[in-house]
């Protein structure tokens, strides 16, 4: 069983934030993490070897401070991990990101399984996995949360859809994409941690030639979407705050909610759209 | 690639600093200047009316896309019914079609299903494709692909939106790869740029905490998957469309997937994203008895009960009841926040609301900025107050 797992290097995004002034995105003094879900995806993987056997190889497109995630990947259990770090790839949307991961898996060439998170918290797109599937020819499942069996070629598990869930038998080699119910992560082993960050790492590094992929088909140039703006998200409503006691606070309310023309007792709410037929 | 400013050009203006999606760019004195975490995204180079930000990305033509018309809508379906989201879509797209000019179809794909194209036309669509085939009775992926594509290399339409569902983000980007075409994800905004007659895709990212707006302007279709629940969708009684049935060759072998089995794990799903009113709990709610209050006041409203994620972490309440930026997005009439601090991610999923009451005895709690009216006080005396006076109502009625 050999698996390549996809890990993403992303801000501790709950601490992302626009300075509401200049508009401007707030990233000092925060740290960078190993996305959530591409632990779990290691994880799923580890546990698979262990099961199996075989190896398992960790790929992650970042700049060079991404070492960081991959490192932490070794102590974790992976046998070995690819850095593909070059200045070309910086700006990437999720086509050009796809092409290029999807350039370095066919030169690490042997698997059986692709693992990756469902989303990286930061992007937030979920587009990865599907776009390298396609890249590859191979089939896909999204948001696994359960990875029953590998048996005689296929792989059995079950994913989660908004009200309940599916059970599929899907041929291998193929892609998987999990969410955070899939396991428990481990830590790191510290021994693994040491080993990982010593001169005899395996860990390599490939840049845009080594990839065999041109600069204009990677990065920045070689995506077909663009990011035009980013801006704070809009909060403000005029709030008018209702004084009183709580008799009178909700004899307010509820005086302001029929000035607005919600009745609230007449079989729901109605307001003045409704009541002239314009909504549904 | 780098980007770097001309000083003497720079006139201070910060549209730069503003545009900057990385926090690459810094100002000393009046200069603009390029920190190393630039990713030369240019987005700084579109925003800059000095010319001042240069770069050696080498500019790229636009390709000529005047064949590429139409504005498409993917219909989801499971076991026969519509996705809300998919109506929601139609909405959008009759708006958009109106300042392009041009017309919308709906995708129908499933088996069985033709029923469903009446409700299409009904709700706005002037075209639905059809595509029926056994093997298209339950979602999966690839077959789903081959139709799709198949049908995009024949019409060759200019605009592709699905509904960012479980379904809709693992075909979206199978597709897009498979056709050549950028896709925007998990879309809360889409309007038409009034020069260059694209897309303008805005959707949240960074966990809520970012707003972005997106184009695709070097391919098309133009694709976006767009959040369930933050469009309108409108019934359009006089509408008329046509339905075009598309043959479909599947063979049942270049499936790699099989389905075992589906399980259904609730009977009754609610359906937050269509109720009129939604009465929200938070930590502050307390315990799962708390809730009962604001059930009872749902009830006498006819609305719902919803949360944040930490009513659901506590078991007050299940998941599929979780509004927010990993729950559901949802655009009630009216939505109480009873005990909710109103923290970014929660409110992402409820900005939509048309009017919103909180209630908090936290005077400043977020969620009173985006309150139309805010009473500070306990909940535990404010709820069944407003179940009080709301049942004397009745009575008196
Ligand atoms: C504000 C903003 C909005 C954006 N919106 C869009 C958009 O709508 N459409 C678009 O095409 N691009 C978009 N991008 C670009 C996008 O974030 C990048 O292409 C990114 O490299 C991959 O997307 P993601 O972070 O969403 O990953 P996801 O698709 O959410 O990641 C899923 C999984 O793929 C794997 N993976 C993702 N990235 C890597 C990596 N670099 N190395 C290894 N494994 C990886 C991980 O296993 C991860 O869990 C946006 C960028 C920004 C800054
Ligand atoms: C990636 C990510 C995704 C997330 N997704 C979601 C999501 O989809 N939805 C979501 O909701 N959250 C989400 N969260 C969590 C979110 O950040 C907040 O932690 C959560 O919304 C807070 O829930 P709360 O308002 O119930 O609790 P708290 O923030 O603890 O607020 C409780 C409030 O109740 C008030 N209160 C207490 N007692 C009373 C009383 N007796 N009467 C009146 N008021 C009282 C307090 O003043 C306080 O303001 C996400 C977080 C992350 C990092």
């Amino acid at each position: 069983m050999d698996i390549v797992v996809l890990i993403k290097q992303v801000p501790d995004s709950s601490e992302v934030k626009l300075d509401p002034k200049t508009g401007h995105l707030l990233r000092e003094g925060i740290g960078a993490i190993m996305n959530p879900d591409d632990r779990h995806a290691l994880e799923a993987a580890v546990r698979l070897k262990e099961a199996h056997g075989g190896r398992i190889v960790v790929l992650s497109m970042g700049p060079a401070q991404a070492i960081d995630v991959v490192s932490e990947a070794i102590g974790m259990g992976a046998d070995e991990a690819v850095l593909l770090s070059d200045s070309a790839f910086a700006g990437a949307d999720t086509w050009a990101t796809s092409s290029t991961l999807g350039k370095a898996i066919e030169k690490i060439g042997k698997y059986d399984l692709i693992i990756c998170g469902r989303q990286a918290i930061d992007g937030d797109t979920a587009q990865i996995g599907p776009q390298v599937a396609e890249y590859l020819g191979l089939p896909q499942v999204t948001y696994v949360f359960d990875i029953e069996a590998v048996t005689d070629g296929t792989v059995v598990v079950k994913k989660r859809l908004e009200d309940g869930y599916e059970k599929v038998q899907c041929d291998l080699p193929a892609l998987l994409t999990v969410i955070a119910e899939v396991n428990r992560t481990r830590y790191p082993a510290i021994g693994n941690l040491i080993d990982a960050c010593g001169e005899q790492a395996p860990i390599t590094i490939w840049n845009a030639a080594d990839i065999g992929v041109m600069t204009c088909d990677v990065g920045l140039a070689g995506s077909l979407t663009h990011v035009i703006r980013t801006f704070a998200p809009k909060g403000g409503r005029q709030t008018q705050m209702l004084e009183g006691d709580t008799g009178t606070v909700v004899r307010t309310l509820l005086e302001k909610l029929r000035e607005n023309h919600l009745v609230l007792t007449d079989s729901g709410v109605l307001s003045a759209e409704c009541r002239e037929g314009k909504l549904s | 690639m780098t980007v770097w400013v001309e000083a003497d050009l720079c006139n201070g203006c910060r549209r730069c600093l503003k545009a900057c999606p990385y926090g690459a760019i810094e100002f000393s004195g009046e200069k603009a200047s390029v920190l190393e975490r630039c990713t030369s995204c240019g987005a700084c180079i579109e925003v800059c009316r000095q010319s001042a930000m240069k770069s050696d990305i080498r500019p790229r033509s636009v390709p000529d896309f005047s064949d590429r018309k139409g504005i498409w809508v993917f219909a989801e379906q499971r076991n026969g019914q519509l996705a809300h989201g998919a109506l929601e879509l139609l909405g959008k797209a009759r708006q958009l079609a109106a300042e392009l000019g041009e017309d919308v179809c709906a995708l129908l794909l499933g088996h069985g299903v033709s029923q469903l194209a009446e409700t299409l036309i009904r709700y706005g669509a002037r075209t639905v494709y059809l595509a029926e085939h056994e093997a298209l009775a339950d979602y999966r992926t690839l077959p789903y692909t081959d139709v799709l594509e198949d049908l995009i290399e024949r019409h060759r339409p200019g605009i592709l939106l699905m509904s960012a569902t479980h379904i809709g983000r693992d075909l979206a980007p199978r597709l897009s790869r498979r056709v050549g075409a950028g896709l925007t994800a998990d879309c809360t905004d889409l309007e038409v740029d009034p020069d260059e007659k694209i897309l303008l895709q805005t959707r949240p990212a960074f966990g809520g905490n970012v707003m972005a707006t997106i184009v695709n302007r070097y391919s098309r279709p133009q694709m976006a998957t767009v959040r369930p629940g933050v469009m309108e969708a409108h019934q359009r009684p006089g509408n008329e469309g046509r339905v075009v049935t598309t043959p479909v060759s599947i063979h049942e072998k270049s499936i790699a997937a099989k389905l075992l089995g589906a399980v259904r794990e609730k009977k009754d799903a609610v359906k937050l994203c269509e109720a009129k009113v939604i009465v929200a709990g938070g930590r502050g709610v307390g315990d799962a008895g708390g809730f009962r209050v604001l059930e009872e006041l749902a009830e006498i409203v006819n609305g719902a009960v919803a949360g944040t994620r930490v009513a659901v972490e506590e078991g007050w309440i299940s998941a599929d009841r979780q509004v927010g930026q990993t729950g559901q997005s949802v655009r009630p009439e009216l939505y109480i926040a009873c005990g909710i601090s109103g923290a970014i991610q929660h409110r992402a999923g409820m900005l939509n609301s048309r009017y919103v009451v909180a209630i908090n005895k936290d005077p400043r709690a977020p969620i009173f900025q985006v309150a139309d009216w805010g009473i500070r006080g306990d909940l535990r005396e404010v709820v069944p107050e407003l179940v009080r006076q709301l049942k004397s109502e009745v009575r008196q009625a």
